[in-house]
């Protein structure tokens, strides 16, 4: 710690003064705050706001795509959509609702009081609404925003782009400096404020995902901004980098994207694996089947997503033994994960299982993450790939395992958590509406998506010829109808804060395990200010199964 | 009540897979791959079904022993849990079962792969380069080139729901297609002018990304005659739906025929240059290169998008005489750092001398300025 005598001195006394107080009021309690769950409350509110954006424009997506012809937007404003759709979805929307819920979530399930670094975590995640903020005023600049894509290939994006492209790296920047800083939170956090009862083999699963997904961040953040600040020098400073007319090699930036890309996608899915891993043995009342694997199984993703980049590029003209490489080691991935479906509907076996909403989802999730998992198969075989490569197929496989993969595990958590954040219970009604509503208008919005791929659609087009018509009408109509849901999703939530049902008992779900149930209901603004013992440690161990 | 929902919804996700089955009922709604017409096109699909049922099957077994577990093992009906968390064995079995399938499909598509790139022993090739947004195609064994742009009825079609209606191949034709003859081991080199591009024909089981400079190469072998159609599948800016690829193939004297009547009429294009044009005529023929090849940017009625694509109508270069020569000169070497291509090698003398007359007194110009083409000619 790089404080002075004389400052801990007085931070230790302020503590004393702390700890018997409620959050400072008004406004500046969220500016100012440096407690794990006002941030954590801050980046999933932001999280949902930048969702509600995001899906406004891909509501613009389908209805362009709702029939053929050009009906309401030119294709340049369409490629901008596309691309700040994705954007704003991937670095706004999943990855910091994920740091959010890690940010509430770890200290409690770890035995600690706070944050390690509450002062950077205060600052990694208000560094957030002026990338966001920076990103979004592109598209009001002359020449309009960024219209490349979200993958953002070069030379589309360096010779060809907008000016506001600038702008754009910027903020990519400012985004990849938050969740760096986040993910060094989350590692010194799981390190160094863990229960000393708490071995790491003792640790929750969704502690155990994110702190290896905290790894990939640390690692793949600065490929991206390097990939990021050699378009700026391409486009500013003269150099070719990305131009073979210079010397360079567009391909180049292809690997660059990718090698930061790939374990991208994992980021944001292991931290799904953790959530759904507390979920079903809660309610199976049964403990995690192959907790030891699961660790093993998350570690070996995380590993594995670090050599397997360039199969996002079959087609750029990769030697023969540059394709086969990679297809043996995407497909490779495919047993750790299938490992871990196994583990969860073997936890599910034999259980006692009731379906609570969270529950719900997390079925859900497991089902049409694996849908989506076995079309990742099918892509990872390369002559196949030729047919599949940017095509719808690719489209409905990266929705399915991102929308109702990522984002219906972090529903699933919010729905499992939310009662013990604010002490009351969400009107459960409405949310089995909310979950039908949007399971069935998220397979109506995709499933259609992979034939239009296989019948031969491009991606990233504004218009289409007739023959996909139909298909694109049913995916518009289940994607307005999955847009709406998030309206009923921000209801039910308000709606809980404000008027749910007080919930007093400190294990809100029966048979939960883990010693966020310890804390009382609602959760008080100060976690943990005695360290568990080790013998609640083991008592509250989702997966040891020793006291069931 | 709630459960039995929750089974009809998991039922429908997992028949609607099986409907995907490839058949004469289905075929006609494009649900899948078509078999296509070269050797490789149907290793791929045969591969295509084969990982579709292998992904089936895990999923009937991994979903089957899930919805079981869902109905008889809830707490509703009784059900007691059991403790049970841990067994070597079986994790040892499910990682092993896996990996032996994964083996498996390898080894097949291995093969394909090895088959698929190995572009030796053509007996003929082409050059296909990428521009925004259109194809060039060049036989590299005759001298035969030429560009494929998007069909006027379709580029009319996008925004006129009538013609769009009545076109059979909306967004899907060309002014000129790419012709090949049947039975002939054709390569293909890809490369791009600007941005890369991405050349995709399925029933060739052909795709493959073109990159400005390098060349890519790919191959063919069509086994029977007919009009193929493709897409650029590689998001290449603007118009990036809009540049179709239509490959038609021939028997070999057709295609012999074509090839003739293709070097007769790069002849008459030549000589078209030598002579004096007047104003109607460069006017008609200056119309058809502008909405060809600079519509799409500088747009039908010549305002060009602001920020992003120059206007036409009322410019500078287009209105005052003096910037008659940087006016061609644009056109003949592009701008570099911007969209704008050089259309020196794209287009002939006659037809730069055309658009830049049309340019000059279209769209409310009206300088009355008119280039002949030997002008053209020694500005190159």
């Amino acid at each position: 710690m790089a404080t002075t005598t004389t400052d801990i001195d007085a931070d230790t006394h302020h503590d004393h003064e702390d700890h018997h107080h409620g959050p400072e009021p008004g406004l500046m309690r969220w500016v100012k705050t440096t407690n794990h769950k006002d941030i954590g409350y801050l980046y999933l509110w932001f999280a949902f706001g930048m969702l509600l954006i995001g899906g406004a424009m891909a509501m613009v997506i389908r209805a362009e795509l709702f029939m053929p012809g050009l009906q309401f937007v030119e294709p340049q404003f369409f490629n901008q959509m596309t691309t700040m759709h994705g954007l704003i979805m991937v670095f706004g929307a999943i990855m910091p609702a994920f740091v959010g819920l890690a940010n509430i979530q770890i200290p409690t399930m770890v035995g600690a009081p706070d944050m390690a670094l509450p002062r950077m975590n205060n600052w990694s995640f208000w560094i957030l609404p002026f990338a966001g903020a920076m990103l979004l005023s592109t598209m009001f600049m002359e020449g309009g925003g960024p219209a490349f894509g979200w993958t953002f290939y070069a030379p589309l994006s360096t010779t060809f782009a907008p000016d506001s492209t600038d702008y754009f790296i910027f903020a990519i920047h400012m985004l990849g400096f938050s969740s760096i800083m986040g993910a060094i939170n989350i590692i010194a956090t799981v390190m160094n404020m863990r229960a000393s009862g708490m071995k790491l083999m003792d640790m929750p699963l969704f502690v155990w995902t994110w702190f290896i997904t905290a790894f990939l961040l640390i690692a793949a953040m600065p490929v991206l901004a390097g990939a990021v600040t050699m378009m700026l020098t391409d486009r500013n400073f003269g150099t070719s980098f990305f131009d073979a007319a210079g010397g360079g090699d567009p391909v180049m930036f292809q690997h660059i994207f990718w090698f930061f890309g790939h374990p991208e996608v994992y980021i944001m899915i292991l931290p799904a694996f953790g959530i759904v891993s507390q979920i079903i043995p809660t309610f199976a009342r049964k403990p995690l089947f192959g907790y030891s694997s699961m660790v093993y199984a998350t570690g070996s993703i995380a590993i594995l997503s670090f050599v397997v980049w360039a199969h996002h590029m079959f087609l750029t003209g990769m030697p023969v033994a540059g394709q086969m490489y990679f297809m043996y080691a995407t497909i490779l991935i495919s047993v750790p994960t299938g490992v871990k479906v196994f583990n969860w509907v073997s936890t599910m076996w034999r259980g006692s299982m009731s379906f609570e909403i969270p529950m719900m989802w997390a079925v859900a999730f497991v089902i049409l993450f694996t849908i989506g998992g076995l079309s990742g198969l099918m892509l990872g075989i390369v002559p196949a790939d030729i047919q599949y490569h940017d095509t719808y197929f690719v489209v409905a496989h990266f929705h399915y395992v991102l929308v109702s993969g990522a984002l219906f595990s972090i529903i699933a958590g919010v729905y499992y958590w939310l009662p013990k954040w604010c002490g009351r219970m969400f009107n459960e009604k409405l949310a089995t509406i909310h979950f039908w509503w949007a399971v069935i208008s998220v397979n109506v919005l995709f499933f259609p998506m992979h034939f239009l791929g296989l019948a031969g659609m491009p991606r990233r087009i504004p218009d289409y010829g007739l023959q996909f018509a139909d298909f694109n009408l049913i995916a518009s109509l289940g994607g307005f109808a999955f847009g709406l849901s998030f309206l009923l999703l921000a209801y039910i939530v308000v709606d809980c804060i404000r008027n749910g049902k007080v919930v007093k008992e400190a294990r809100v779900w029966e048979s939960a395990k883990g010693l966020e149930w310890t804390l009382p209901t609602p959760a008080p603004y100060h976690t943990f200010n005695e360290e568990p013992s080790r013998e609640l440690i083991l008592k509250e161990s989702s997966h040891t199964g020793d006291n069931h | 009540m709630l459960n039995n929902r929750f089974f009809a919804t998991l039922f429908k996700i997992l028949i609607l897979p099986l409907l995907a089955v490839p058949g004469s009922a289905f075929a006609e709604y494009g649900l899948n791959l078509p078999k296509g017409v070269t050797p490789i096109s149907r290793d791929i699909y045969g591969l295509h079904m084969t990982i579709f049922w292998v992904c089936v099957g895990i999923a009937v077994i991994v979903f089957g022993v899930m919805i079981y577990s869902m109905i008889y093992h809830r707490k509703s009906k009784g059900a007691v849990a059991s403790n049970f968390h841990e067994s070597t064995t079986i994790e040892l079995i499910w990682t092993a079962v896996p990996l032996a399938i994964l083996i498996a499909i390898a080894v097949p598509a291995t093969r394909v792969l090895i088959d698929l790139e190995n572009t030796d022993k053509a007996d003929m090739t082409v050059k296909i380069t990428g521009y925004q947004w259109k194809w060039q195609y060049e036989y590299l064994d005759n001298g035969v080139s030429f560009f494929s742009n998007l069909s006027k009825k379709s580029r009319d079609g996008i925004k006129n729901a009538e013609i769009r209606n009545t076109d059979d191949h909306y967004l899907q034709d060309v002014d000129k297609r790419l012709v090949l003859p049947v039975n002939t081991r054709v390569r293909f080199l890809m490369t791009s002018n600007d941005v890369i591009h991405s050349w995709w024909v399925r029933e060739l089981g052909v795709k493959q990304d073109a990159n400005p400079g390098f060349i890519n190469d790919s191959w063919a072998y069509i086994e029977e005659e007919g009009v193929y159609r493709g897409k650029c599948t590689e998001l290449c800016g603007k118009d990036h739906g809009f540049m179709p690829v239509v490959v038609e193939v021939v028997s070999k004297e057709n295609y012999a025929i074509w090839v003739d009547e293709q070097k007769a009429e790069i002849a008459a294009a030549a000589a078209s240059g030598d002579r004096e044009w007047s104003m109607d005529e460069l006017m008609t023929r200056g119309q058809e290169v502008y909405s060809t090849n600079c519509a799409a940017c500088h747009g039908t009625t010549g305002a060009g998008v602001p920020g992003a694509f120059p206007a036409m109508a009322g410019s500078a270069i287009t209105t005052q005489p003096e910037n008659l020569e940087a006016h061609i000169a644009i056109i003949l070497n592009g701008q570099a750092g911007t969209a704008m291509q050089a259309f020196g090698k794209q287009l002939s003398d006659s037809d730069i001398a055309a658009v830049v007359t049309y340019e000059r007194n279209a769209f409310g110009n009206n300088t009355g300025d008119i280039t002949q083409p030997a002008q053209i000619k020694s500005a190159r």
